[in-house]
Formats: structure tokens, sequence, C-alpha cells
């Protein structure tokens, strides 16, 4: 056990090895630990991400935004900059005018009031103006003539008396607008003093710098045009400017409401805050327009240069945004929205694959469970196994004990005691082989015979097993073998039995009353006929209500009712009549299967038994498994029967099913498919295998009178194969007329009825006296040639009606059901005088004498190293009259064996020194196969007939029936093994195979 | 004592052996082989076994009181021992037996030598 504890573990060891190196990482799980940094990195990126597409964003809208400032205030400053040349234009042309009409002209076209209408009439023209005047040039010499003149005095701008000074410009017209500085002196302001003296030396339009008004307080400039009196020369001189100047045209600016009524006109003008400079000094821009210091958006600016016409002034245009720039909502939301859905798309992948690495993981756990799962399976197959094998050994002590035991002396109580103990531990062992049928089956150890056999015979051997049990139980028990299956197939005969045992045996077992009826038919035929069944049953339903009679409703074997309704009369009907009249039809399919190598069965057992409970159908082909814990109770068994007879019925590549009807019955059906015996091989394996049945019958007449066509059927088919022409009437009355037809046509030829076998059912239904008279009747319409034997058929039969029986004619004798060929054949030998020494030989079929007939004469070496086994088994073998000789070593069988040897078999132990049993044998078969080849490349005289050229049998002793690997024997050679110590059974069962056929020609 | 006496005896003794487990049913096969053309099959099997079972323990005895042990060769003594025991049906002795070539194969020498102890043996003591 120990041992064993060590490999399991070693194996467990290895499997986890095994899973180890299997187990297949992906990437992803390679990388697992990875996976939070991978979703943090992820994350992070996303973040860098969006905040790229913010700023790139924000970047354009601040790039859009900052052309429509340069725009706006390119706008304002061109408009304001065209105004003011506007005006200045017409300031000039004003000057022209003043030069024009007042020195040109003699006398002065122009006083004070003509200047002041027509420059209010053409006010319009200049807007940005709030007014102009003209101031005359005066020196101080010609003031005071002036003075006079003019009737007033020069004043300065504090309108003052005009202190002296070189030069005087008084104005002397004005618009009315600015009437207020009429004579007053414009060279007395700073300003405008620098003015008039830059304008007269240039001859240009000059700008002062902005300064308070005098009238209105605005910030506001002058322009001043000098005006000549003569016409100047071209590109005149300061010199000659100066001398030319007569006076000097002003016009006040009031930049602050011009430009606040430009700015009004156009459109955005709250958005924008434009101030305007005079940057003449660059260090100390003027403020011309705008507040200085306001709540502005200082971050972003535009400069524009404005041209007032005036090139020593420079002037400039700031525009600024009133607010600050917006915060821009779409770019923060489609930057937040890139960073969310990269969010969620890491998010997800990461869940994606912390689920793969679960899934992965779940997997891994459950590919090894399933590992350790089907270990432990494999375990608990070889435990049972083992201890199946284990409790056998003891089993067998036991059981012989028990024999030996019920040798003795006893009392009649302690023979019970004994008994029973024998019985229940031939049960234990068939449970036990059973459980090791499974465990062997598991393990796909269980391998098929394939050697042809006698299906009717097995199916007449599993009956006779039963018949004491149905006859017990008063049950019809019956089986029917389609003509079209062949008499021999090849396939394991034993498993066939082994599931009809079962089959049968669980119907036995659960049928109080009723019949149990096993079918042979081709799988063929019957799934042909299922295209007919609709059919079939239409027309069948209506002749049952035609012919139902004494009481039987169904028209079954015994009249019950089954569970398939297609297994009764009408389907069988056709199952067994359509193969004969119908064979024209059929012929087709039966060709095409007579030539394929492999012929289907379908073989289906009948009962109506209590059936199985609808809640357990499912689970009946489940090891353990019975329809309820109380059939266990009620019937016994393990419920492990029905699960091998599946496995062994798949492993004959077919199937099993069943249909069942509670308190109805069961039909258990299932397929195999068997090799087909050639021709030719059938011939040679008739004689030994399957002619048991006598032939001394072949041509008798008969006639079944039966009111159940399915029994007569079953009975027919008995007959058939004993060669018996068979015919059937339902009743006596009609067989008389039968018999009687025949008797009279054919008397000539001495074919008159044989036999008459009457059903004990029809035989009781009808009238004593009425059968006598009948019988009497019949007499002399016999013609004394020969009077047909009455035979009864009963599945039970009380000793009274036995009696009655003899006396009502049927003197010959009663045949007890179930019917079996062999049965038949013996009774019928019984009654007709025929020949019985068959029979006798047949008895001999079983036990040691047999076994002493297989091994009587025969000479057989024993080769095992150990001396006490060899001469054990020696002894053995020659109790059975073999003449037996030993060899100590595989070397020293190969020498007793040199061809050409007198040997007929060899039983050769496996485990020995320096050669073991398997060399031995490959190098005996190396020899012999020289041998043949040398035999029959020189002459092939005898060819087929000496069939057995040189090939001794050579079988296995093992004391391990289990681990010797049958596989391994025939592997190298040998044909069969024994266990050893020799047992009887299987002894016989080993050697029948090869000394069959001689023993029999011997007898 | 007379010859029925002794034979009662003998068939008690014979009991008693297969009762306490020492002989099996194998013991009770080979005697139904023993008949009139070999009326001493039983005595020569049985004391053919004995030879060679005291061959057999004597050279296992050697085996093992080598400095290392060759499990092999006491595995292949064991198993000879087995195999004629199981034949001639000494039930115990095959018991052993197979128990003992368990612990052959794992080359367990404790084991073994409970087995000898338990099969009533004695282990040299080694210094």
């Amino acid at each position: 056990m120990g041992l064993k504890m060590q490999s399991h573990h070693s194996v467990a060891v290895r499997l986890n090895e095994q899973l180890g190196t299997k187990r297949g990482y992906t990437f992803i799980q390679a990388n697992r630990a990875w996976l939070p940094k991978f979703l943090i990195f992820w994350i992070m990126l996303m973040a860098v991400f969006s905040n790229f597409v913010y700023e790139k964003m924000d970047a354009a809208n601040k790039e859009r935004r900052e052309e429509v400032l340069i725009s706006m205030c390119d706008q304002r400053a061109r408009m304001l900059q065209d105004q003011f040349s506007v005006s200045v234009n017409h300031v000039h042309a004003l000057a022209i005018l003043v030069s024009t009409f007042h020195y040109f002209k003699n006398p002065s076209a122009i006083d004070q009031e003509t200047f002041a209408e027509y420059t209010a009439r053409t006010a319009f023209e200049r807007p940005l103006l709030s007014g102009v005047a003209y101031a005359l040039r005066v020196t101080n010499a010609e003031r005071e003539r002036f003075e006079k003149q003019h009737g007033w005095t020069i004043k300065t701008m504090e309108r003052e008396a005009s202190p002296i000074r070189d030069e005087y410009a008084p104005v002397i017209f004005s618009q009315e607008t600015v009437s207020y500085i009429e004579s007053l002196d414009m060279m007395s302001g700073e300003e405008d003093r620098e003015n008039i003296l830059r304008a007269r030396a240039t001859g240009k339009a000059v700008l002062t710098s902005p300064f308070r008004l005098l009238g209105s307080h605005h910030l506001g400039v002058v322009l001043t045009f000098p005006v000549y009196k003569s016409k100047l020369p071209p590109n005149p001189t300061v010199a000659q400017r100066i001398e030319a100047s007569a006076g000097y045209l002003g016009g006040a600016f009031d930049v602050e409401s011009l430009v606040e009524n430009l700015l009004g006109q156009l459109a955005g003008n709250q958005a924008i805050v434009v101030n305007v400079y005079d940057i003449t000094n660059s260090s100390d821009p003027l403020i011309m327009y705008g507040r200085q210091y306001q709540e502005v958006d200082m971050s972003l600016l535009h400069e524009s240069n404005l041209d007032f016409g005036d090139p020593f002034r420079k002037h400039q245009m700031i525009c600024r945004y009133h607010q600050k720039e917006p915060t821009s909502w779409t770019s923060l939301t489609t930057a937040f929205l890139f960073f969310v859905i990269g969010l969620l798309v890491g998010y997800i992948l990461y869940g994606a694959a912390i689920h793969i690495v679960k899934v992965e993981d779940d997997f891994h756990e459950m590919q090894e469970l399933k590992v350790r799962a089907e270990a432990a399976d494999v375990a608990k197959s070889q435990f049972l196994a083992t201890v199946s094998h284990e409790i056998r050994t003891p089993m067998n002590g036991i059981l012989g004990m028990l024999a030996l035991l019920l040798d003795t002396e006893l009392s009649s109580t302690q023979r019970d005691y004994a008994q029973t103990a024998q019985a229940c531990g031939k049960a234990l062992i068939t449970l036990i082989n059973e459980v090791l049928d499974r465990a062997k089956i598991e393990a796909g150890k269980l391998e098929l015979e394939a050697v042809p056999f006698n299906l009717r015979s097995i199916l007449d051997d599993v009956l006779s097993l039963f018949s004491e049990k149905s006859r017990h139980k008063g049950l019809e028990l019956a089986v029917s073998v389609s003509d079209k299956v062949p008499e021999m197939v090849i396939g394991d005969p034993g498993r066939f039995r082994q599931i009809i045992t079962n089959l049968v045996g669980n119907s036995v077992k659960f049928t109080e009353q009723g019949h149990i009826f096993v079918q042979v038919h081709l799988a063929e035929i019957t799934k042909a006929l299922m295209d007919a069944k609709a059919e079939t049953c239409l027309n069948g339903g209506s002749d049952e209500g035609l012919v139902s009679n004494g009481g039987c409703q169904f028209r079954t074997l015994s009249g019950c009712q089954a569970a398939d309704d297609q297994n009764c009369w009408d389907r069988f009907k056709h199952l067994i009549f359509d193969e004969e009249l119908q064979s024209d039809a059929l012929n087709v399919t039966a060709v095409t299967s007579e030539a394929s190598e492999k012929v289907t069965l379908m073989v289906s057992v009948e009962d109506t038994g209590i059936g199985i409970p609808l809640r357990a159908q499912g689970r009946v082909f489940t090891p353990f498994m019975q329809a309820d814990s109380s059939t266990s109770r009620n019937y016994g068994g393990t419920g492990i029967g029905l699960s091998i007879s599946k496995c062994l019925v798949e492993l004959m590549g077919g199937q099993i099913k069943f249909i069942s009807r509670p308190q109805i019955g069961s039909t258990f059906s299932f397929t195999a498919d068997f090799g087909r015996c050639k021709k030719n091989a059938l011939s040679d394996l008739k004689k030994g295998n399957s002619d048991d049945l006598p032939t001394v019958f072949r041509g008798l007449k008969a006639i079944v009178v039966d009111g159940r066509p399915v029994r007569a059927t079953v009975t027919k088919y008995h007959l058939k194969r004993l060669g018996i022409l068979v015919e059937v009437a339902s009743s006596i009355k009609m067989a008389v007329a039968v018999s009687g037809k025949n008797g009279s046509l054919t008397s000539g030829k001495g074919n008159a009825t044989d036999l008459i076998l009457v059903e004990k059912d029809s035989w009781v239904s009808e009238d004593d006296a009425n059968l006598n008279l009948q019988l009497l009747d019949w007499k002399p319409n016999g013609h004394t040639l020969k009077l047909p034997k009455m035979v009864l058929l009963a599945t039970n039969i009380s000793s009274a009606e036995f009696d009655k029986a003899k006396a009502a004619g049927f003197a010959d004798t009663v045949i007890m059901k179930p019917l079996r060929a062999s049965m038949v054949a013996a009774c019928l030998q019984q009654v007709l005088g025929l020949g019985k020494k068959r029979q006798q030989g047949k008895d001999m079929l079983n036990g040691p004498s047999f076994l002493q007939s297989l091994l009587c004469g025969k000479k057989i070496l024993v080769v095992d190293d150990n001396r006490v086994n060899r001469r054990v088994a020696a002894g053995a073998l020659k109790k059975f009259g073999a003449d037996v000789e030993c060899a100590e070593s595989g070397k020293a069988a190969l020498q007793l064996l040199q061809l050409p040897h007198s040997f007929d078999a060899c039983f050769m132990d496996i485990q020995m020194p320096e050669m073991d049993g398997f060399e031995a044998t490959r190098r005996i078969r190396q020899v012999e196969i020289k041998a043949n080849e040398q035999m029959n490349g020189g002459c092939c005289p005898e060819g087929a007939a000496t069939k057995s050229e040189w090939h001794l049998p050579i079988l296995a002793m093992t004391a391990d029936v289990i681990h010797a690997t049958y596989d391994e024997c025939l592997k190298c050679g040998m044909d069969g093994y024994v266990s050893k110590p020799f047992e009887e059974e299987n002894l016989y069962q080993a050697v029948a195979k090869f000394f069959k056929s001689k023993p029999i020609t011997d007898l | 004592m007379d010859v029925g006496q002794l034979q009662r005896q003998f068939i008690d003794y014979t009991a008693s052996l297969f009762r306490e487990g020492f002989l099996d049913d194998q013991f009770t096969q080979l005697r139904k082989l023993q008949d009139e053309n070999n009326p001493d099959f039983v005595f020569e099997v049985v004391s053919l076994f004995f030879d060679d079972s005291e061959k057999l323990v004597n050279n296992m005895a050697k085996a093992l009181e080598q400095p290392i042990v060759e499990f092999e060769q006491v595995d292949a003594h064991v198993h000879q021992f087995k195999g004629s025991s199981s034949s001639i049906g000494a039930h115990r002795v095959k018991n052993v037996c197979a128990a003992f070539r368990g612990f052959c194969e794992q080359q367990n020498s404790d084991g073994l030598e409970q087995q000898i102890i338990a099969a009533g043996g004695s282990i040299p003591m080694v210094e």
C-alpha cells in the first residue's frame, strides 16, 4: 500500500509539473502587476493630451480675438484719420479762400460777417472742428494802426491787453461757435504761438499737442494753416514763407467729443477701449482721448498709427478689450470630454484586462481541478478494481470452503445455512465481477472478443437460466429470432450474453405476471418497417376489435399490455411475415446486407412488469442508481447492471434505449454490430459450435394450436429451427380441419401431420368432450397411417391439470415453457422415440469430465522456474489425463520445443529469470514462422488442409489476472492466459478454444 | 492411538490451519489432485515446497546481510517464494511475501525488517 501511495503522490507531482509547463501565460497575465501602473500612466497621458487640446483651442481663440481687435482698431484709426484729413483739407480750402478774397481782392471781400456766415454754412464739411478762426499777422509797428482800424485792443489769452511783442496774431474773423476768441492774440498762447511759427515756416497744416480747449475744456488740438498774401515762388525758402505770410487760419479739433461721436457710429463700441495719444515725444506720450487708467484688459492691445497730415506730430491709437477675455467654455468642455473619454477608455481596458486575468486565473484553477478530478476518478477506478480484486481472492476461499462444507455430512439446517451462505457468496462474486467490469470499461481496458458464435443458442441458454424463476412466477418467457438474422455472427458472445442476461434478469425480477419476450431482428428491416408503421398501426387498430377473444385485449405474447405498443402483434406480424411474404421486396436489402461485413441486430426485451417511474427514467443507466430506494429493498440488486449493459452496447457500436410505462411494463431495446461469418468459415464452425440441435426432425409436420398469434409464432420459430414444418391454427377445431385436409390430400405419400402442439390456454378454453370427440373423429380420417402425437405446451401446470391432460389424450408429453429448441428437441425425441445419443453427448460439455476429454492424451509442456509451481501445474494437468513435461526455464523450453516436437500445448510462466515467458514465446514463434516458410516454400501439397502448420498454443500462467495485460500476451504471440494457481473453470475456458474440435471427433 | 483418532487429529489440524489462514482453497485443490495414479502427490509437493523455502529463505538472509542490500535480488527470491507458496496454498506466507515485495520495490529496509520480525525472523544487529 505504501508503494501505491508513493506512486500516487508522484503522479500528482508529475501532474503539477505538467500543469506548470502547460500553463501558457498570455501577455496580460504576465504583466498583471503592471496593470494599475498602466492605468495611471494612461490617465496621465490623457490629462496631458487634453491639456494640449485645450491649449491649442485657446490659442486659436486668442488669435481670433487679436485679429478682431486689430481689425477694429485699424478700422477706427483709418476712419479717424480720413475724417481728420477731410477736415484738414477743408481748413486748407478755407485758408485759400481767405487769401483769395481777403488779400487778393481789394477791397477785401470778406469781413467778419461773411466769414461767420460762410463758415457756419460750411460747418458740415468739418465735423471734427469745433470752429475756425482767422488771425492776422500784426507786427508791433502795425499794432497801433491795427487797433485803431478795428476799434479794439489786442488781448492775450487771458483777455488782458496784450503786452508788447514783436508780432501779434489777433483773431479777426471767427466762426460763431468760437466768437469768444475774437481779438485774442493767438501768439500769446504758448501752443498756438509755436504752431503759428511752425505753420508759417512749413506752409502746411500744423497741429498742436493736445490741451484743454478754451470753451469746452475738452481735450483738443488746434490746427493752424498759414495764409500768404502773395503768391509764393516754387520751392520757397523758410524766410520767403515768413515774409509772405499774412495771417493764420486755425481750427480747434475737439478730439474727445469727436472721437466719441465717431466711435459711437461703429459696431462693437462697447467691447473695446480706444485711447489716442500724441507720441511726438515718445518718452512721454500725451493723451488725446480716453482715460488713462481704466479697468481694462491690459493683456492684449493693438497700436495703430495715425497720420493727421502733420509730419512733426505723431499720433497713435491704442485699442484694448474692455473686458478680460472670457473663459473659453467650448475648449474647456472639449478638453474635459477628451479627458473623460480617455479615462473611460482606460478604465474599460483596465477592467477588461483585470477580467481577463481573473478569468484566466479561474480557468487555470479549473483546469487544475479538472486534472485533479480526473486523477481522482482514475484513482477511484483503480481503487475499485484493486479492492474488488482483493475481495475476490478471499471470497474464492470462502466459496471453496463452503463447497467443501457442503460435501461433508450436515444436518438439514446446517446445509440450508451453508447453501444460503454459498448463494450469497456467489451473488457477491457476481457483483464484484460487475464492479470490475465497470471499472475496466471506465479505464477503457475492456476489449471485446471477435469470435463466431451462435446467437440463438446463447439466447436459449439465457432463457434456460431464467426458466425456473419465470415458471415459478407463471410468466411467459419466450425468445424469437428473425430468420434473416444469420446463424453465426462474429462478436463477443460472453458480453452479448451478459447484456441479455442483465435485461432478462431485470425483467424477470420486476415482472409478476404477463410475459417477457426477447426478439432479435435485423436493424435495417426494423428501420424499414418504421416507415410503414403508421399505416400498420391504423390497419391493426381496425382489426383488433374484430379478433379480440377470450378477454385478451392486447395482442402481445401473454395478452397483457406492453409498454411499447409497436411491439404488439401487428408489428411483430410485419416483422415476421413481411420477411417471408415480401421477400422479393426485402431481398434487395437482404442482398446488400449480405454483401457487407457487418450486420446490425436489433434486440428488444419486452416485459409486463412494474415499469420504471417516469421521474426515474432519466437515470436508469447511471451506475448504482435504481429507480427508487424502495426498489432495492423490494427487489435487491445494485443497479449497476444496466450501466454496464449500456457501456457494453456502446462498445458493440450500438445504442440502448427503453420505453417504459409504470404498471404496464418496459421494453428495452438495443442495437449492436456484429461481424458476418463468411460462408465457408461458417460451415467449418457449425460442426464445432452450433450444431447442437439434432437433425432428426427435419421434414416433420406439425400444427400449433394457439389462439395468440405472437405465442404461436414463437413456438413456430423454435420448431422451425428443428426443421419442422409448422402450421398455425387458432383452435383445435381448425387444427383438425387443417390436419384432416393434409391427411386426405397427401395421405398416399405419408406426409400427414406428425405432431399437434396445443397451447394450454387454448386447450383449457375448449370443451373437453368436444376435444375428445374430435380426436375420435380424427382417427378414421388419419387413415391409420400415423396418428399425430399430441403435445401440450404449458408455462406451469398443476398436477390435477396434468392428469386431466393425460386423460384428454395428451398422453404423450407436456413441454414446459419457456421453449428452447434443444429442450423441445429432447421432448420430441422422447415423444417420437427418436435417437437420444447426441443429447447425452451434449451433457458432457460441462464439468471436469469434459476437461478431461479435452486434455486426455495431450502432451503438454509446463514452463516455470518455480519447482513447486511446476509440480502443482503438472499435477493438475495430469489429473485431467494430460501427458505433462516440465521445463524450468525459457531456455530449456526452447530446447524442448525444437521442431519437430510432439507437444500439443505449452503453459508458460511469465516472470522467469534469464528469459521471461514473453521472450520465450517470441522466440518459439520465430522458429515456427521460419519452419512454416520453409514448409510452404518447399512443397505445398497439403496446403489448406493442414491449416495449423506449426502453431503451438502457448498459454501464459500468471498469478495476477487483472494486471497481466492480455494485450501483452497476445502481442508476443501467446494464445491466452490462465490464472495461477489453476482454477478449473478458467483452465477449461482457455483450453477449450484449442482442443475443441478434436475430442468430439475422438469421441 | 488408533488410526481413526490420528485421522481425526489430522483433520482437526488441517481445519485449524484453514481457520487461522495458514492455508487456503488452493491447498484443497491440491489435495483434490491426489488420486490413485498419484498417491503421494501432496506429500511430494509439500516437501518440495519446504526444501525450496529453506533454500530461498537462506538466500534471502544472505542477500539481506550484505552491507549494500541488492533489493532486486531479494525481490527475485521473494517472488519465487510467493509463487510457490501460492501454488501450495500457504496463504499467510503468500501474504507476507506480497507485503515484502512491496517494500522491496520501495527499497524500504525498515519495512523489510518489520516484515521479517512479523514473520518471526530476527534481525542481525549491525555494529
